[in-house]
């Protein structure tokens, strides 16, 4: 493990970070299998065992996947507005520097309540290195009560059903817009509580 | 950095001091001045010790470009006291009981109900003891110093 000395140092004097995984390697790692499997699983609701500190307004999956998967190469995006404290937490914990501009981050964590950018105004990636591209991690109010789409695509035996419900109003357009781009564009993990569920740009979805 | 450093507050020079000799203390020692301190105030681990690389860079004269001289290991901690301050240790080596008292005694030394105690009681006796093991070091070296020196060839 290479430690970052530059970030991830003590906030300064006021609020004080909640702590992160009691074992923080294994609890990566059991939330890593996690993404892989709900990546490779698309639609299918994978359930995640949650940090012993969760920030505010972020869920115990979004803090896992931020916990395991961001750090001080990953620059991060929020939506502006974010509490301090949630700030101060992914600072302390991940080291990850904060992006003015989703187009600069790899990973665009978007809680319950704030609206995501665009998935076109996220980082693509490059055709030598499609892999470039920004995760988005979007926190939706439910995974099954929601309006039902159709997916289908690798990892997915005929079609999966998915019920999201809290995203934009848009989504399943610009979705269609982003699988187009293939190889190029952005990969979704939505979050819902403890739950996650992978939605990588591979997926085709039909309404 | 150094210009955030100096912009910091002014008790920020007094915590990198001691963060310094808690750092440079030997764990036999420190462990030895912890034992004294009596029931510690209730704490929580914001990061448990945890040990790694990181990179030191330096200055080539102390003020040429910046490279890296090289990774050093080294394992860091962070506890929440009760009442609020938080300690932070970045301790060289392995030793993770070191790192863990370290950011203990740092976390104290920010309250102002432990702080006098704890420099009487830790700090000042750590950093003579580190001044001693220098200078006996130093006196140990000078005992088998040679001088080099080539004499002038008459031409």
């Amino acid at each position: 493990m290479l430690l970052s000395t530059q970030a991830g140092r003590a906030p300064a004097s006021g609020y004080v970070p909640q702590p992160g995984y009691d074992d923080p390697v294994a609890g990566a790692q059991s939330a890593f299998r996690a993404a892989l499997h709900a990546l490779a699983h698309p639609g299918t609701p994978v359930r995640t065992a949650p940090p012993r500190g969760v920030p505010p307004g972020l869920s115990p999956a979004m803090t896992a996947l931020l916990l395991t998967l961001a750090d001080a190469d990953t620059p991060l995006w929020l939506p502006p507005g974010t509490d301090r404290a949630t700030l101060g937490y992914l600072r302390f914990h991940c080291a990850s520097p904060m992006a003015d501009d989703p187009a600069e981050a790899r990973f665009v964590a978007v809680p319950a309540g704030a609206a995501p950018p665009p998935l076109a105004a996220c980082r693509q990636g490059e055709p030598a290195y499609p892999d470039r591209s920004a995760t988005l991690l979007l926190e939706v109010q439910s995974l099954t009560a929601g309006r039902a789409v159709t997916l289908r695509g690798p990892g997915i035996a005929a079609r999966a059903p998915l019920a999201a419900a809290g995203l934009p109003g848009d989504f399943w357009r610009q979705w269609r817009d982003n699988h187009g781009r293939f190889p190029l564009g952005v990969d979704v993990l939505l979050t819902c509580g403890d739950q996650l569920c992978g939605l990588p740009r591979t997926t085709l979805v039909e309404e | 950095m150094k210009q955030q450093a100096a912009d910091a507050a002014p008790g920020q020079a007094a915590r990198a001091a001691w963060m310094r000799v808690l750092a440079l203390a030997s764990p036999a020692e420190l462990d030895r001045a912890c034992a004294g301190l009596g029931a510690l105030p209730a704490h929580r681990w914001l990061r448990r010790p945890e040990t790694g690389m990181a990179m030191v860079r330096a200055r080539s004269g102390g003020d040429g470009g910046r490279f890296n001289l090289g990774e050093m290991t080294l394992t860091r901690c962070t506890v929440a006291l009760e009442d609020g301050p938080v300690g932070v240790a970045y301790v060289q080596g392995r030793d993770a009981r070191h790192a863990e008292q370290a950011a203990l005694l740092d976390g104290l030394l920010q309250l102002p109900a432990w702080h006098e105690r704890v420099r009487e009681g830790v700090i000042a006796p750590l950093a003579r003891a580190r001044e001693e093991r220098l200078s006996r070091q130093s006196a140990q070296d000078a005992a088998t110093r040679v001088e080099f020196f080539t004499m002038v060839r008459g031409e």
